[in-house]
């Protein structure tokens, strides 16, 4: 039904109104809350599943987080929750490697990159281009429920005997390959891989639809060239998700037949808890090209979304067009483009031959041209402003600080002369959770707070919503900007306790504070959850079609659009939609025809 | 639970209970108010607050700095020659990015300040400019270029093949520790095979007793170096990955089972002078495993004892071959013999770094 309504936008009858209208009245709790197809009701669940999940890989991080700031404390309430895994208030070895493994995999995987493509992009694609729903709007039920049932798998793996994946979250072989080697690597290891083959399934169904609803289905004039920056990014986004992902699934299934079926794809010359494997020949190595041909894609699948949405808020709450459109679409063009080609530097020491190396280096730095075009792009967009700090403008100036500071150490670790000395420290650490941690959850809360008005008809409490943002922008630093000097140290990371290295035990005051830090650094994300749960029922009601005066086509919808979206037919759209501020006008809607005496512009 | 932690519990609470009280009250003060002056106050709070981070920001940034920076290896010199050339590359890249870095985040909270709304302003319509576009593509772009340059050059040399009198010491990683094997009196590391393993027997790292180059090869349990004098290593692993960490020297190597790797380098201060350099009496060179490697991975430590030509002399004419720890008597026996016949004839090679 909306596939018609897509390819003949403009001829959309009454009937089909009226049609839209009596299918809505049908909906049973179950079609509307649970097995939904709407693309807003299944974004929503996206969210709330999300929210779930950064909840306890928050919790996580808090936890591995007392190991180290407190290593010589005893909590006797560990060991009340969790029995032998805290034995004597004190978080086992075992415990912690698995805590930071779930803590890494929940919050790449399953928070940003399902829960915030997930969201943004069922949310958005379908408004922003002017459609009453995904091209298939079950495929795309699909894709969260295979993403629920991924979910299910990996948290039942925390309630194992042997508990879950415990390798981190690369999951590097031999570690992750044999039972032996870890108690992570038991049935944790098997429950892992089956949850992230099908979380893979969940994002190749979710990114054909988003691909080919934008391709397909946008409304009549909306040009490529018009759409807003948020759904280029999501577009580069499901590209590189159904070009990457593939791979990584069929590093898995390598994997599994390693564990199972006694194949040699990944080891060879193996002695572990001294027996002697027999297999030979086999390259632990190629995993991990198969590993970061997805993983550094993936990490590009987490900050693309939010690069659009920052740009949409950035330039909507400056009031004026953001700067160089066709630039920063060409930027994403290039980031996607280049992040394919840069993936073997997270191997220079792997004792890859350097020659290969040097090319990795060179195309490496390349992609911080493109990054740096949309930062410059960033700042101008702000430069003569009219600036209003909603509180997803406050996310958006927090994303482009965090960006800046993590993208810079990025031109350390790719120079393989630097990194041979700070891989796999703590440098490493801060270069990403800076660059893409701290940024992309800038990213998604300035568009959970900008298009909440619009999922739920209310807004979020405000002063809570600058409590959060200030909150989170300074602990953030207090976190991780310390963590360059552990790493300059050489302090590695992926340790369980300091205290008997001369090289790395003077950081304990510094990992003091910064267990602190991330305690009220959590408390405040928490403020953020209540505040969300409790906007949707009881937050000041949207009282305008188009409360922040924005040019795009979700904002010519009613304040709580049902299935479809528009009551009549699909707006038509006549120009770009970054007319703020266009001939002294605040702002000229996407859908407004061009006016004989308009300026040219853009 | 103890009382600090109901006290901490309970202040969170507290906490949370005023913040909301007053999130709930200022929504209503603000429908009192009025929307739009709530709204312009709250824009001037804001705008205000980003320049106050800004300046603290800056602040803090440089107090971190004096309470860290001796606590990193910023401020000494690289035990090898490599390591000096990594400590340049790293100095330019600080400079350059840190010039861009303060730039940018000025700008950044600088704007945002100025140009919070204002009645009496509105915002300029600039939706492009190719000369300044091109202006941040090119700058960056040879910007990068030179650091590509200079990396490059770099990394050849310490990629490079390892010179010739290079001493070469095997470095074996397993679960959890570390296993170092000198070639002895014949400079030549005799076959060794994972298969031959066994521990039981003496011989943890598979040497093939048959290949007489192993009767006098050392397994030490520390790493002994000789200053000024290049040291080539050969890494090994005996189960899954691991990586040998040598912050001092700024340089590490994965340990890669099935895939031996080399790492080159020249050390310049024995642990005495290191000692006098750091200030610290306690100091010694140690070996960080760099890698997940399991469990036990955080307690992964070596040590290498870096000397003179003399001390290092002294010390190898007190280390007794494994041969003869595997067997006294000096033969090997018959059985033994046999079973080393498993060993294919052919060693597996090591793949240097340099892909020689
Ligand atoms: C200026 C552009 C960037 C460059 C040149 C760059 C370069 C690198 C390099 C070389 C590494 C490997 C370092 C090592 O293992 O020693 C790395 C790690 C990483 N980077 Fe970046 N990066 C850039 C931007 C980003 C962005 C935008 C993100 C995410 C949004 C990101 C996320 C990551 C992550 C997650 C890792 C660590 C993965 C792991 O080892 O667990 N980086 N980066
Ligand atoms: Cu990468
Ligand atoms: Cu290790």
């Amino acid at each position: 039904m909306s596939n018609e309504a897509a390819i003949h936008p403009g001829v959309i009858s009454h009937g089909f109104q009226e049609h839209q209208e009596a299918h809505h009245h049908h909906e049973s709790f179950i079609t509307k809350y649970i097995f939904s197809q709407d693309h807003k009701m299944i974004a929503k669940q996206y969210l709330i599943t999300g929210m779930v999940w950064a909840f306890i890989g928050g919790l996580m991080s808090v936890l591995f987080r007392i190991q180290l700031g407190y290593p010589e404390a005893t909590l006797p309430w560990l060991e009340d929750i969790f029995g032998h895994w805290a034995k004597g208030g004190k978080i086992s070895p075992e415990f912690y490697y698995a805590l930071v493994t779930m803590h890494g995999t929940i919050l790449i995987f399953f928070v940003l990159t399902a829960g915030l493509s997930g969201t943004f992009a069922n949310f958005l694609i379908p408004f922003q281009v002017g459609a009453r729903d995904m091209a298939s709007p079950f495929m795309n039920m699909l894709s969260y429920w295979f993403f629920v049932l991924s979910s299910i798998i990996m948290l039942s793996s925390l309630f194992i005997q042997t508990g879950p994946a415990a390798g981190g979250w690369t999951v590097y072989p031999p570690l992750s390959a044999l039972g032996d080697a870890s108690i992570g690597s038991k049935t944790g290891m098997d429950l892992w891989l089956i949850s992230m083959a099908l979380f893979v399934v969940s994002q190749l169904l979710a990114g054909l639809n988003y691909v080919s609803t934008i391709l397909n289905m946008r409304t009549k004039g909306m040009t490529m060239t018009r759409l807003p920056l948020t759904v280029w990014g999501l577009f580069f986004t499901a590209i590189l998700g159904l070009l990457s992902f593939p791979v990584l699934l069929s590093g898995f299934i390598l994997l599994l037949f390693d564990r199972h079926l006694g194949t040699s794809f990944y080891l060879s010359d193996i002695v572990i808890a001294g027996k002697i494997l027999p297999n030979e020949g086999g390259s632990s190595i190629l995993y991990q090209h198969l590993f970061w041909f997805l993983g550094h894609p993936e990490v590009y699948i987490i900050i693309l979304p939010t690069m659009g949405i920052v740009s949409e808020i950035m330039s909507i709450n400056s009031r004026k067009p953001i700067f160089g459109y066709t630039a920063m679409v060409a930027s994403l063009f290039a980031i996607a483009v280049l992040s394919f080609l840069v993936w073997a530097h997270h191997m220079f020491v792997t004792g890859m031959n350097p020659f290969l190396g040097s090319v990795f280096v060179l195309l490496t730095l390349l992609i911080a041209v493109p990054s740096s075009i949309k930062v410059f792009n960033w700042l101008t967009t702000l430069w003569r402003g009219n600036i209003r700090f909603t509180v997803g403008m406050l996310f958006s100036i927090g994303f482009v600080s965090n960006f800046i500071s993590g993208g810079l150490t990025g031109i350390w670790v790719g120079n393989s002369t630097i990194d041979i000395h700070v891989h796999d420290t703590y440098f490493n650490i801060a270069h990403f959770h800076i660059v893409m941690g701290v940024s992309a959850f800038m990213g998604m809360f300035a568009g959970v707070y900008h298009w909440f008005p619009k999922m739920y008809g209310r807004y979020m409490n405000n002063t809570m919503g600058y409590i959060h943002f200030w909150v989170t922008l300074v602990c953030a630093y207090v976190i991780f900007w310390p963590m360059h000097y552990e790493g300059l140290a050489g302090m590695p990371r992926r340790y369980y306790d300091y205290s008997t290295w001369e090289s790395f035990k003077q950081f304990v005051e510094l990992n003091r504070v910064i267990s602190f830090a991330a305690f009220v650094s959590f408390m405040a994300q928490i403020l953020f959850l209540f505040n969300f749960f409790y906007s949707i029922f009881k937050g000041r009601k949207v009282t305008t079609k188009n409360p922040w005066g924005a040019t795009t086509l979700e904002w010519t919808t009613p304040i709580r659009p049902g299935h479809g979206n528009w009551p009549g037919e699909i707006p038509e759209v006549h120009r770009w939609p970054y007319d703020y501020g266009k001939d002294g006008v605040d702002f000229i809607s996407q859908t407004e025809p061009v006016s004989k005496n308009e300026s040219g512009g853009h | 639970m103890t009382s600090t932690e109901y006290f901490i519990i309970l202040i969170a609470l507290l906490v949370f209970i005023v913040v909301f009280q007053i999130s709930k009250a200022s929504e209503y003060v603000s429908v009192l108010k009025g929307e739009k002056k709530a709204l312009e106050q709250n824009n001037r709070i804001n705008a205000f607050l980003m320049l106050v981070f800004l300046v603290v920001g800056l602040i803090a940034a440089w107090w971190c700095n004096h309470l860290l920076y001796d606590k990193t290896l910023l401020g000494l010199p690289a035990a090898s020659d490599h390591g000096e050339n990594i400590d340049k590359m790293l100095w330019i890249t600080l400079i350059i990015t840190g010039i861009v870095f303060f730039i940018t985040q000025i700008l950044l909270f600088w704007f945002a300040y100025r140009y919070q709304a204002s009645e009496k302003r509105k915002a300029y319509y600039y939706p492009h400019n190719n000369k300044l576009e091109l202006l941040w593509t090119v700058i960056p772009a040879l910007t990068l270029t030179v650091l590509v340059a200079f990396g490059l050059y770099y990394w050849f040399k310490i990629t490079g093949e390892a010179p010739k009198n290079a001493a070469e010491v095997e470095i074996t990683g397993h679960q959890f520790g570390w296993e170092y094997r000198y070639p002895g009196k014949d400079k030549v590391l005799g076959r060794q095979h994972f298969k031959l393993v066994d521990a039981a027997k003496n011989n943890p790292l598979g040497q093939d007793w048959k290949d007489a180059a192993n009767h006098d090869d050392l397994h030490p349990t520390e790493m002994h170096l000789v200053v000024n004098k290049p040291v080539k290593l050969i890494i090994r692993s005996q189960d899954v990955i691991h990586d040998v960490g040598l912050p001092h020297f700024r340089l590490k190597m994965d340990a890669v089972p099935g895939i031996p790797t080399t790492l080159w380098f020249t050390p310049k201060y024995t642990t005495e002078e290191m000692k006098k350099i750091t200030g610290n009496e306690n100091f010694v060179y140690e070996i960080a495993c760099d890698q997940m490697c399991g469990v036990g991975h955080y307690s992964m430590r070596g040590v290498i004892v870096v000397e003179t030509q003399e001390e290092y002399n002294k010390w190898a004419a007190t280390q007794k071959p494994q041969f003869l720890t595997a067997y006294p008597s000096g033969v090997v026996p018959a059985d033994n013999a046999a079973s080393g016949t498993a060993a294919p004839a052919s060693e597996s090679q090591p793949v240097a770094l340099a892909g020689e």
